[in-house]
């Protein structure tokens, strides 16, 4: 396996101006400290509730929103730093797909236009080879080519997401940033979706950053999981593992909360307290502390460090103060 | 259940007109809802399940849409053709509605005590000084902290699961017999899912309430309802209560779309069961069962009639389907 992505104490504030100079009053954390890698044809799952930071991270990867701080390395090759025009090149490497099918598709553009898209602006093939590319790639996402022609109002959310999907893959990306892919989709056709994004992985190699606040469907795609809490990376194990085993209470709030189709099952749930802190004004020390139902004294007062209590074949990192 | 029925729909149909022709976005739809109960109605996006719940608090919207046949009986009351302004003493006294989304329903403009206590001063005849109380006491039931001082907040001051707990407490403030609550957790975030959940059925008992909940999650269909009603192209596709529906579920439809969620703790990374195709277009239904085409158990006759449910409303469980998935002990 060789490693495709590494992100090393990535960063991504947002100064927050106020008053009548517009001086900077304060930043918002969206991305805090976080370092993993990925291997290709793995997928990573990121979870958290909303504002935890997990979409800005997939945008700071991509380079969409300038990290503020720390490395993105992708094949070796360090982003942050890139020229503009290196980035360019390396953009073909690495696509997203996003959540709402409704308005990441132009409306006023045919399947073919936005599917070719990307193969005009990285000069990719003569025009015929590029009618020819968007027809195989409608075929690998599940579409008949007679839509060719077709507006996005005249699909379903789902085949919308296909449309997507196959923009994403015209440049045969070995990195896929899916930002809640399945999110706006009814679970029959989400079933679909999810099939179809696993056998892309399967057939092309394909890494994925797989971004949901949904845990089952996280769970079901992903390899390693990674929970975000307040801008932070709070827990990062194998999926079997999280699941299993997860440590961080926060973790095990989040997990304990989904409500599972299955009226035997009693559920033990862990019901939190209170809301999600404001991200521009988090708690000192661990960014969860004030609703963490083990909380100890030293949680309000220090950073707790990133710790490792798996293997040294799983890792499986937590960063809370009941591991150190 | 051997008590008469709070809510009894019989045959409800309501269409709405569009450019393209009329559609019958609900067909023949009967159900009860007894006192205490929770009903759960269950489907994809376009089955009818929301229009279900507004026909009975006559919120559907005329033109383009109307109710066009069928009753809704609540109490032995007839509530479909009753005008406008009767319909007004009924809502929120006796019938309540929490809406999906928590900032639609309420007004940027006003504080949240300003809302509340209109609906307490207009229904129960309070004086500003006890609906004031009355407001406080409803925001501390619902689990808001420092309710005093959040009752004189503006809507935008709340976060999203806060929001959601004043529409609740407004939607109780009358202490109406049914709460019809469309997809009421589906806006928030998991944790916050899992407390207004909470918070919703403890009130349900407190207030000795009925409540229709509306959702496409079959999880919160689980752990808060008795019975569920599956629907699917606006009828029927199965009722049962919850044990026997999601033990042994019978039309090929609900059994498909259990099995097609991912679940946590059940880790494999194969391919999920999906239902092939879509949802048929509803101007332009097959004459037979509207799930035929995307159904495994198809046979001919499924093309030919729609199937009715089997059994009477004193069933445990019923389903619509020619060819229903056999029980297994």
């Amino acid at each position: 396996m060789t490693r495709l992505l590494e992100v090393r104490n990535l960063q991504k504030h947002f100064p927050v101006r106020g008053g009548f100079l517009r001086r900077v009053v304060a930043q918002v954390k969206a991305v805090d400290d976080v370092s993993f890698t990925l291997e290709s044809s793995k997928t990573l799952g990121l979870v958290g509730e909303s504002g935890c930071g997990k979409s800005t991270l997939g945008r700071a990867i991509l380079q969409l929103q300038k990290p503020t701080g720390g490395q993105v390395i992708l094949e070796g090759e360090e982003l942050t730093t890139a020229s503009p025009t290196r980035m360019l090149q390396m953009r073909r490497e690495m696509q997203i797909i996003f959540q709402d099918p409704f308005a990441s598709l132009s409306p006023r553009r045919t399947v073919a236009q936005t599917i070719r898209e990307p193969l005009e602006v990285h000069r990719i093939g003569t025009p015929a080879e590029r009618n020819h590319k968007v027809e195989e790639l409608l075929q690998v996402v599940g579409m008949r080519t007679n839509v060719l022609d077709r507006y996005p109002h005249e699909f379903s959310g789902g085949q919308r997401q296909r449309i997507g999907i196959a923009r994403a893959l015209a440049l045969n990306p070995k990195l896929i940033v899916a930002d809640e892919p399945v999110s706006a989709l009814d679970v029959s056709v989400r079933a679909q979706v999810l099939n179809l994004i696993a056998r892309l992985q399967r057939e092309h190699g394909i890494a994925f950053l797989f971004i949901s606040h949904d845990l089952s469907v996280v769970e079901h795609v992903s390899d390693h999981v990674g929970v975000m809490y307040l801008g932070k990376l709070v827990e990062l194990a194998p999926s079997r593992e999280i699941y299993r085993d997860p440590r961080h209470p926060y973790t095990q709030a989040l997990l304990s909360a989904v409500p599972v189709p299955d009226p035997t099952r009693k559920s033990r749930r862990i019901v939190l307290t209170g809301d999600v802190p404001s991200p521009m004004n988090p708690p000192p020390g661990c960014p969860f502390h004030k609703r963490c139902p083990k909380v100890m004294d030293v949680c309000s007062k220090v950073i707790p460090p990133v710790v490792d209590v798996g293997s040294a074949a799983a890792p499986h990192r937590v960063a809370c103060h009941l591991h150190t | 259940m051997s008590e008469k029925p709070l809510l009894r729909v019989r045959d409800l149909i309501v269409e709405f007109s569009t450019e393209r022709g009329v559609v019958r976005a609900v067909d023949r739809v009967s159900f009860d809802v007894f006192p205490n109960e929770t009903l759960g109605l269950v489907g994809e996006s376009g089955c009818g399940k929301t229009v279900t719940g507004l026909s009975i608090l006559g919120l559907i919207p005329t033109p383009p849409g109307r109710i066009a046949g069928g009753s809704i009986q609540l109490d032995g009351h007839e509530l479909v053709g009753l005008p406008e302004a009767e319909f007004r003493r009924i809502r929120g006294r006796d019938v309540a509605m929490i809406f999906q989304e928590p900032m639609t329903a309420l007004n940027p403009v006003f504080t949240i005590g300003n809302q509340m206590m209109d609906v307490l001063r207009r229904y129960k005849g309070l004086t500003r000084r006890q609906s004031r109380a009355a407001a406080i006491e409803l925001l501390a039931k619902v689990g808001i902290p420092a309710p005093e001082r959040r009752i004189d907040e503006y809507p935008h001051q709340l976060s999203g699961g806060m929001r959601q707990r004043v529409v609740i407490a407004m939607a109780l403030s009358c202490g109406p017999k049914l709460i019809v609550a469309d997809e009421p957790t589906t806006a928030l975030d998991v944790t916050t899912q899992a407390q207004v959940l909470e918070q919703i059925v403890k009130l349900q008992h407190e207030f000795r309430m009925s409540m229709i909940l509306v959702t496409h999650d079959l999880g919160v269909v689980a752990e808060t309802c008795h019975r569920a009603i599956v629907m699917y192209c606006g009828r029927i596709a199965e009722k049962a209560e919850i044990g026997p529906l999601f033990g042994t579920p019978r039309h090929p439809y609900t059994v498909g779309l259990l099995q097609s969620i991912p679940r946590v703790g059940a880790h494999e990374k194969e391919d999920l069961a999906v239902i092939p195709g879509m949802v048929p277009d509803l101007l332009h239904l097959p004459r037979g069962c509207r799930f035929a085409d995307r159904c495994s158990r198809r046979e001919r006759d499924c093309e030919e009639a729609l199937p009715e449910l089997d059994g009477d409303e004193t069933s445990a469980a019923r389903v619509a389907c020619f060819h229903p998935v056999e029980r297994m002990s």
